[in-house]
């Protein structure tokens, strides 16, 4: 008996042919799919390579040094078609996407707060009126919105010669908004130090303030101290007499206006029809969010004695919010990577840019191709990367 | 990110991959029974398809002379609509056989591009068109100037080159599609609308009000407009190539669609090598013997194509001037068939 008991402990795991066991299988299987791919990729990279060079189409990354030759409406950086080569033209493409990208999420953000909060409001005027902005704009092809918002602007807004004009420095056109621009002659550097002063106290008040709370329980007003830095610390600097300003004001010539700042009708357009589409998918995530948190949270904070408000904006928002940001990060990416419908309002941004004009004149489709989606892969992960630091701050820390 | 870019390149090759393989276009054509060819989606008198779907144009009657002269029949087309920006990608990936859209012959796309030019069916030259209520009478007044123009064409450069030669501000506003870029002149985006004079003449007729536009008498370029195929097919690149000195050879020795059965009775030795009645140049190129007489007969002369669709036969009465034949003060000349 006993000896019998050892034997059996002694075998260890019963052995098995390499083939049947599972673990060397699953390796293998994994291995072979690798080679697969690897085959894969070999095969069509080749296949590609010959069949570019038998047909005798350029190819490689040359063209970047290239003059570009043509213009482009709207340049955040230094660009001229003499001047300028194809890379250039990729950065101001690449610049144009992210200024639309950027502004778009915000307003995007505040607007789909809004519509969200207003679809649980009490108010049944308000909460129709919200459901149905959501409903028309969320069921229509962003592509179409785009056409109708550019149309609608354009059409809306008068010619150069009766443009609606405000104090004869602020001109609205269908050539676009016009304002002036300033132009620091000394004391520039002193406004921004000022203001980067001020952004800096604010945030350090709010952190005194916060912690003071948490001890003390007082209040203290932070939206006001804010307010004071942000206005008060550039007027002190306006009125010590440092500061010397000009403006470039925008002038009517024969055909079009020059100097200023110029806001093109093709950015509006895209702006309000990206902000109006990805508003409405965002009201929705933040509905979803809100109507997450039990009920019971908001009686207690009832019971507690807290006005709606303050309930809303410290008990619901804040355990909401953790519901909210994912799907939010998708809404964000969305709204990017829509950005390149801007192709059919013709405002310049990379897909209209880079792999438009740039592809046209270089005919290296391959390369254009990829360097693009690489860019909007790597804006892409960048914002989640940044919207997944910002979810692992927001959640729940259990105290 | 080098190895990402080098991934997706790998991804994005793939499509042109199946169809550039094959350099035997006259085969492949052959035996898909109809012909592809990328057309323009929408420019009158070179490549528009009416209400019931028939294209009409002169480019688009190109692509009936080489269907004729292939099957003889010259419905066998397939029309692929193709924007300005993904015309060349579209020809080099396979997806046509053959472009006929209003195209400029220029080096860099003779060579980089992978194609070649099979000749000049239509010489052109780029021009502004303005409204007349700017009281604007030459290009050379319109410094400071708003100009709409269609994106990934020889125009968008030679607008910058032109502004920069006589050293005039521009600002240009680019649009993907013709289509987009007269809306956006019409609604008063632009102060001037720029493409090939034949382009301005074409796509004025589809402004809200045509006549309260005018076009400047600057041509600003040269814009030869040609059919072009891929390179590495040596005799598709022929047959398109003789497709179109076989119209500008009729239209020279007065054959025409009327009288193409008659002339194969001639004794001319020109006509009878043309129409096939002596000698096997039909059978050199890979066709057959009476191949022109199929071309001819189905769409008529260079001199008809061009009157019927953008001449006198047409609402844009453009004159022959430069496309007129050579005998007659014109470019239009053809080798001969021997």
């Amino acid at each position: 008996m006993s000896v019998a008991q050892e034997s059996i402990r002694d075998a260890g795991p019963p052995k098995v042919s390499p083939i049947r066991d599972p673990k060397v299988r699953a390796i293998a299987y994994q291995a072979l799919l690798c080679l697969i791919v690897a085959f894969l990729v070999y095969a069509a990279a080749r296949n590609a390579i010959v069949n570019l060079e038998r047909a005798h189409i350029a190819s490689g990354f040359g063209f970047w040094d290239v003059t570009a030759g043509f213009d482009i409406s709207q340049t955040l950086i230094e660009y001229s078609a003499q001047a300028s080569t194809y890379g250039t033209a990729f950065w101001v493409g690449l610049l144009n996407t992210l200024l639309v990208s950027v502004i778009g999420i915000v307003l995007a953000t505040i607007l789909g707060f809004l519509v969200g909060v207003a679809r649980l409001s009490r108010n049944l005027l308000v909460v129709r009126i919200a459901a149905g902005y959501v409903e028309v704009i969320r069921n229509l092809p962003l592509l179409l919105q785009l056409l109708f918002w550019y149309n609608a602007v354009l059409k809306a807004l008068p010619d150069l010669r009766s443009s609606y004009d405000i104090g004869g420095s602020i001109f609205l056109n269908n050539r676009g908004l016009f304002f002036p621009s300033p132009i620091f002659h000394s004391g520039g550097k002193l406004l921004v130090g000022a203001l980067i002063v001020a952004l800096v106290g604010s945030i350090a008040f709010r952190i005194w303030a916060h912690k003071r709370q948490e001890r003390t329980g007082q209040q203290a007003p932070v939206l006001w101290v804010t307010l004071a830095l942000f206005i008060g610390l550039p007027l002190l600097v306006l009125l010590s007499g440092e500061l010397s300003v000009a403006f470039s004001y925008p002038e009517k010539g024969r055909f079009n206006i020059r100097g200023g700042v110029e806001v093109l009708p093709e950015f509006v357009a895209l702006l309000l029809g990206l902000v109006a589409y990805t508003a409405a998918f965002i009201s929705e995530v933040v509905r979803a969010g809100i109507l997450a948190v039990s009920k019971g949270q908001t009686e207690a904070a009832n019971a507690l004695g807290l006005r709606q408000g303050p309930t809303l904006r410290l008990v619901v928002i804040p355990q909401a919010m953790r519901v909210i940001i994912p799907p939010l990060t998708s809404q964000y990416l969305n709204l990017t990577k829509n950005s390149s419908l801007a192709v059919a309002v013709g405002y310049p941004d990379l897909v209209q840019v880079f792999t438009g004009t740039v592809l046209n004149q270089t005919g290296q489709a391959v390369e254009v191709v990829a360097i693009t989606m690489a860019v909007y892969l790597t804006i892409s992960l960048v914002t989640s990367f940044a919207m997944n630091v910002f979810n692992s701050r927001m959640a729940i820390v259990e105290r | 990110m080098k190895r990402v870019i080098t991934t997706f390149a790998l991804a994005a090759a793939f499509g042109l991959t199946a169809a550039a393989a094959s350099a035997q276009t006259l085969n492949t054509v052959k035996s898909r029974g109809i012909l592809n060819c990328g057309s323009n989606a929408g420019l009158a008198g070179f490549g528009l398809p009416d209400a019931q779907g028939n294209w009409t144009g002169l480019d688009v009657d190109y692509c009936r002379a080489i269907a004729a002269a292939i099957f003889d029949d010259p419905t066998k087309v397939k029309f692929v609509p193709l924007t300005a920006k993904d015309r060349f990608t579209s020809l080099q990936s396979g997806d046509v056989d053959v472009l006929v859209r209003n195209t400029t012959w220029t080096s860099s796309r003779d060579t980089s591009l992978g194609l070649n030019f099979t000749g000049v069916n239509y010489y052109d030259g780029q021009g502004f068109m303005v409204r007349k209520s700017l009281k604007v009478n030459s290009a050379l007044e319109l410094n400071d100037a708003a100009v709409c123009v269609q994106q990934g064409t020889t125009t968008e450069l030679n607008l910058a080159d032109y502004f920069r030669a006589n050293k005039m501000k521009l600002k240009t506003v680019t649009f993907a599609s013709a289509d987009e870029t007269t809306k956006a002149y019409d609604a008063g985006r632009c102060d001037a609308f720029t493409t090939d004079a034949s382009g301005l003449y074409s796509e004025r007729l589809r402004l809200a009000k045509p006549d309260d536009h005018v076009v400047l008498p600057e041509i600003i370029s040269k814009e030869p407009l040609g059919p072009s195929v891929r390179h590495g097919d040596d005799q598709w690149f022929d047959i398109v190539k003789w497709v179109h000195f076989a119209l500008i050879n009729a239209e020279e020795m007065g054959i025409t669609k009327a009288n193409v059965n008659e002339m194969l009775k001639s004794e001319n030795p020109d006509v009878k090598r043309l129409l096939g009645t002596e000698g096997a140049y039909g059978e050199q190129l890979g066709l057959t013997k009476d191949w022109a007489v199929r071309i001819i007969k189905h769409v008529g002369n260079y001199g008809e194509i061009f009157e019927r669709n953008v001449g006198q036969g047409s609402p844009l009465k453009i004159a022959r001037g430069l496309n007129a034949l050579w005998t007659k003060g014109g470019l239009q000349y053809a080798p001969p068939v021997r």
